[in-house]
């Protein structure tokens, strides 16, 4: 995961739109009208590398920070195999970030400038990874919802308009079913299993709901770029449409396990095929947004903390291969190695 | 600027899935060396058994044609259909051909 049609078109982009009609846009829209793809070396509106730059970027940090909910249960997992299969999980997380990081990269922004904006606080991910996982039960809430909404978000983005965004959630996509199976098959074990066990599962599932359903973003109504990233096919799928497949494919999941949607209001409508859920508390999406969820300043200062902690193993890696190509550089490198290790150490 | 990865070289990196197929290109990574970049390459794109041998190439070692010279390049093949086999009318009764 986790785009959450965060991306806002600033002003910048409206300007841009004034200026459709060049030739250079006309054959670009033509292309994408076509379901050509767009590679990097082609000519793109800056409107259009702005709105994937930010849309890519904060898919790449939802990625990295996602790993930190499920990371905090590796060395509790309760069995050798569920340890093994969540520290792969999370590795996949880890990978899904490097091959965001790598597609924006090739709308020419570093990998460096982005990683900064995040360890500063500066770039927005997605909402869902700022809340707790108090029990075991949530790392299966977190598969089974979370990623399940993430695939729902995430399969259209393979056939997006520009080729290595969408080369790359081909890559992530194949691996999220896995997440969500393993997710699933927790809360199996758990619904299946003691008194405790079910209502832990129903506990998590409680936590999970309403926050995997503001995954999908605002609603159609309030969210105003919608429209020109359907039209360059960077979005196929409205936020309420997505919400929607989500919701009718997950309420019967949970009835298989026997535990309740915490939702009063859902009900099934016949005529149209659909489940009808309650009202979202938007004010909650937007404080979580605003930073002022359970735990963004956790999340945030984990990751910062990893960066800090991680120095000395790239400025070793810096000063082996500045050795290793025999330039004048590895006395200097080493020389910032050992003054950073003392700093750390001192 | 030191803990950065920011001078560390862009890598493109080639994936071969199987003995008897072309290596094909997965994406690219950054790496102090290349050794690191056949590392992380390993890490990042093999992690369930999708190759058997892994190229990694320098990005600036790549020269890529300009896509705007794209009608330059290909356009003059689009009018010798004759290449194709299928330009040719064989009649029904000739076999094998
Ligand atoms: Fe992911
Ligand atoms: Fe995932």
């Amino acid at each position: 995961m986790y785009t959450q049609g965060l991306d806002s078109l600033g002003k910048d982009c409206l300007r841009d739109e004034a200026q459709v009609g060049g030739a250079l846009e006309r054959r670009f829209q033509a292309h994408i009208d076509a379901e050509d793809k767009i590679e990097p070396k082609d000519w793109m509106p800056d409107a259009y590398r702005r709105t994937l730059v930010r849309q890519i970027s904060q898919h790449a940090h939802s990625e990295i920070v996602g790993m930190l909910p499920e990371g905090n249960w590796i060395t509790r997992a309760p069995s050798l195999l569920r340890k093994a299969i969540l520290i792969a999980k999370v590795q996949d997380e880890g990978g899904h970030g490097a091959y965001l990081y790598s597609a924006t990269e090739t709308l020419g922004v570093s990998r460096d400038e982005l990683v900064g904006q995040l360890l500063e606080g500066k770039a927005k991910y997605s909402s869902i990874f700022n809340y707790p996982t108090p029990t075991w039960a949530d790392v299966g809430a977190i598969g089974w919802l979370v990623d399940g909404a993430a695939i729902m978000n995430q399969i259209p983005l393979c056939r997006c308009s520009y080729g290595p965004y969408a080369r790359a959630m081909v890559r992530i996509c194949k691996e999220e079913s896995f997440h969500q199976r393993q997710g699933y098959d927790i809360m199996l074990r758990l619904s299946r299993g003691t008194p405790a066990q079910k209502d832990m599962a129903q506990q998590a599932l409680n936590r999970w709901w309403w926050p995997s359903l503001m995954m999908f973003g605002p609603p159609d109504a309030d969210s105003k770029h919608g429209v020109q990233s359907m039209r360059w096919k960077i979005k196929r799928f409205t936020n309420d449409e997505l919400r929607q497949k989500f919701v009718d494919f997950t309420v019967p999941q949970a009835e298989f396990l026997g535990i309740r949607v915490p939702d009063p209001q859902l009900s099934w409508d016949p005529a149209a095929g659909h489940y009808r859920h309650g009202p979202i508390d938007w004010n909650e999406f937007e404080q979580v947004l605003k930073g002022n969820g359970p735990c963004n300043r956790e999340r945030l200062e984990a990751r910062r903390r990893a960066h800090e902690e991680g120095r000395w193993v790239r400025d070793a890696a810096v000063a082996w291969a500045a050795k290793r190509a025999g330039s004048a550089a590895p006395r200097a490198a080493l020389t910032l190695l050992r003054r950073n290790h003392e700093r750390r150490y001192a | 600027m030191s803990g950065d990865t920011r001078d560390w070289p862009l890598y493109e990196i080639f994936i071969r899935a199987r003995s008897g197929l072309d290596h094909k290109h997965v994406g690219s990574l950054h790496a102090t060396d290349a050794r690191m970049a056949i590392e992380h390459a390993r890490d990042l794109y093999t992690r369930r058994q999708e190759g058997i041998s892994i190229w990694a190439v320098r990005s600036t070692d790549i020269v890529a044609s300009d896509p705007a010279d794209a009608d330059a390049l290909f356009e003059p093949a689009r009018d010798k259909i004759y290449r194709h086999p299928t330009f040719y009318d064989i009649p029904d009764e000739v076999k094998t051909l």
